[in-house]
């Protein structure tokens, strides 16, 4: 054997994971043109619903939830939390249904260099940067707008990408285990996405929900983000010590649910 | 001097829960050679690929390729590896070529080097004018021809195909063989399963017969067929009822007969003389040929089975 031909596999096994995501971005241009109209579309949306059309219900200044600020200002960085977590759970689950299932991709990358650690992470990785281009966009017309300022605002997008993984990675270990669609999906966005979204202080503060339903926040990984979002954006009153759990869970819920996904696709891939 | 093995197995196993899918396997393959797993479906062909292409544990037995053991160097022995897997895994999302460049990009394979490598390797496999088409506008043929030019781009040393040619249609079959016949020219080491006998024939030098785990026999087809069978074989048919009882009255023609559901067989090595003896004896098939012995009669022979069921 010669040198040469040791030192290909060592590179491919140092770059796998980029290969993987590179791999991953190619698809992009299939879907661009609805991914762009719909960064763009869905925050106008939002900026005129609640920013001009519910706020003028909605008295602000006064009341403990909404501390000092308009309410396209308490709802925009939500927002942009809730969209990194729809990208996040498209890719997770569906792209990863894509990877084992309907195209068997993962089983080609396995059969090359790739070890299924790096499919992981390298789905990981494209996941991040999708969530960060729509995210990106988000944030750009929502700064426009005058609805985020600078310069906390732009920490709003790392939180927001940390608050999709912490959602969407889990749920990709899940989907990792499926065999047969089943409808399995769509059960996960209507009875998780749907009421994660509704009881996690995202278009009213947690605070305002019966103590019995405020739990659904507390493990929610978009209240968490939601939360870090509105104290970077505006310098939401939080304490130091709730600021730490915010970060302490959605770092959990990324690490268990990658070490879970690892597992699962080891064991998926080698049979 | 023999030269050294790039794939040995000494008793090879995989085990699923109670059932042994690959049950002591002892094989080499030399360096250029071309090496077939003949066998049906449920042998442990596939198995024994997979763990041959290291994304499969084995369960015991030692397995070395390109002397490395796959337990421990999965990527360095996938890297010299190239892949045709039974079903097709290309990515439906992308274009014909750009399979081929993502593709070569596992392996650490630079840009530039990688598109000049898969405008050739689109030459080869005859599919340049299909360079940008979507991959699910290829016939069963092209897609596998893809999906062999995608298993060349790190230019591998040792090509593993599991049943290249399985649902191909005969004159996709043909193309096939013949890409695959190039291959085995320029010296790439050949392994490959399938259950079609005319295939091994075609394509391997050596070839071993697998059933339920294990090896039955191993050899070159000619010395397979040589040792296993005649060298002609009768085949009469007189109806599904008749088969058994014409059987009895074909007693001691040939070396021996074999009685199955829709016909019986008469292994002999001049099959015009025991079809003469036949008629003789007072038969009248429906219809009778004479044939060469295939590596399917072996593979009879060896099982008491056929190979497509």
């Amino acid at each position: 054997m010669t040198a040469s031909t040791l030192a290909r596999p060592r590179r491919s096994h140092r770059f796998g994971t980029w290969y993987v995501a590179e791999h991953e971005l190619r698809r992009v241009p299939l879907f661009l043109v609805t991914a762009l109209a719909t960064a763009i579309g869905s925050p106008l949306l939002y900026l005129l619903a609640f920013g001009v059309g519910l706020a003028t219900l909605i008295k602000t200044g006064g009341t403990d939830g909404i501390a000092g600020v308009s309410y396209a200002e308490f709802v925009i960085p939500a927002f942009l939390c809730a969209g990194a977590v729809g990208t996040a759970t498209e890719e997770f689950t569906f792209g990863v249904m894509m990877g084992f299932k309907w195209n068997e991709v993962y089983l080609g990358m396995n059969a090359a260099p790739i070890t299924p650690r790096q499919i992981v992470s390298g789905h990981i990785l494209y996941t991040t940067i999708r969530m960060a281009a729509t995210s990106g966009i988000f944030l750009v017309i929502a700064l426009a707008f005058g609805a985020i300022h600078l310069p906390g605002g732009l920490l709003v997008l790392p939180i927001a990408i940390l608050g999709g993984l912490a959602f969407g990675i889990p749920v990709g270990a899940y989907a990792a285990t499926i065999r047969e669609d089943r409808g399995q999906f769509a059960v996960i966005g209507r009875f998780v996405v749907l009421p994660m979204t509704l009881f996690s202080g995202t278009v009213f503060p947690l605070t305002q929900l019966p103590i019995w339903l405020q739990w659904i926040g507390w493990i929610s990984p978009l209240w968490h983000s939601t939360q870090l979002a509105r104290d970077a954006a505006y310098g939401q009153p939080e304490p130091t010590w709730l600021i730490a759990v915010h970060l302490v869970v959605l770092i959990a819920e990324v690490a268990i649910g990658w070490a879970l996904s690892v597992r699962f696709t080891v064991g998926r891939l080698n049979r | 001097m023999v030269p050294t093995a790039v794939i040995e197995a000494r008793d090879l196993r995989k085990t699923y829960k109670e059932t042994a899918a690959v049950d002591g396997l002892c094989f080499e393959v030399a360096p250029g050679e071309s090496f077939g797993l003949l066998g049906p479906n449920g042998a442990g062909k596939s198995t024994t690929m997979r763990m041959v292409g290291a994304v499969s544990t084995r369960t015991s037995g030692s397995l070395s390729i390109l002397g490395l053991d796959p337990n421990d160097s999965g990527p360095e022995i996938r890297a010299q590896l190239g892949v045709v897997p039974q079903q097709d895994n290309l990515d439906t999302e992308l274009r014909v070529r750009e399979n081929l460049i993502v593709y070569g990009r596992y392996f650490g394979i630079s840009r530039a080097t990688v598109a000049k490598r898969a405008d050739e390797l689109l030459e080869f496999a005859q599919l340049s004018d299909r360079a940008k088409a979507k991959v699910d506008d290829l016939s069963g043929g092209m897609k596998r021809r893809l999906t062999i030019a995608r298993a060349l781009v790190n230019d591998p040393r040792i090509l593993l195909l599991d049943e290249p040619t399985t649902g191909l249609d005969p004159q996709a079959r043909h193309i096939l063989w013949d890409r695959l016949f190039r291959l085995k020219e320029q010296g790439t080491t050949l392994v490959l399963t399938t259950h079609y006998m005319d295939e091994a024939e075609q394509l391997c030098d050596r070839l071993v017969v697998v059933d339920k785990g294990r090896i039955m026999a191993e050899g070159s087809p000619l010395t397979l067929i040589r040792e296993y069978s005649t060298r002609e074989v009768v085949e009469l048919r007189f109806g599904s009822e008749k088969n058994a009882d014409a059987a009895v009255t074909l007693a001691g023609v040939g070396d021996r007969i074999e009685v199955l559901p829709d016909r019986v067989l008469i292994y002999a090595d001049d099959g015009e003389a025991a079809l003469t003896e036949a008629i003789h004896r007072g038969l009248e098939p429906i219809t009778s040929l004479v044939r060469r012995s295939t590596l399917e009669d072996v593979f009879l022979r060896l099982t008491g089975r056929s190979l497509i069921e």
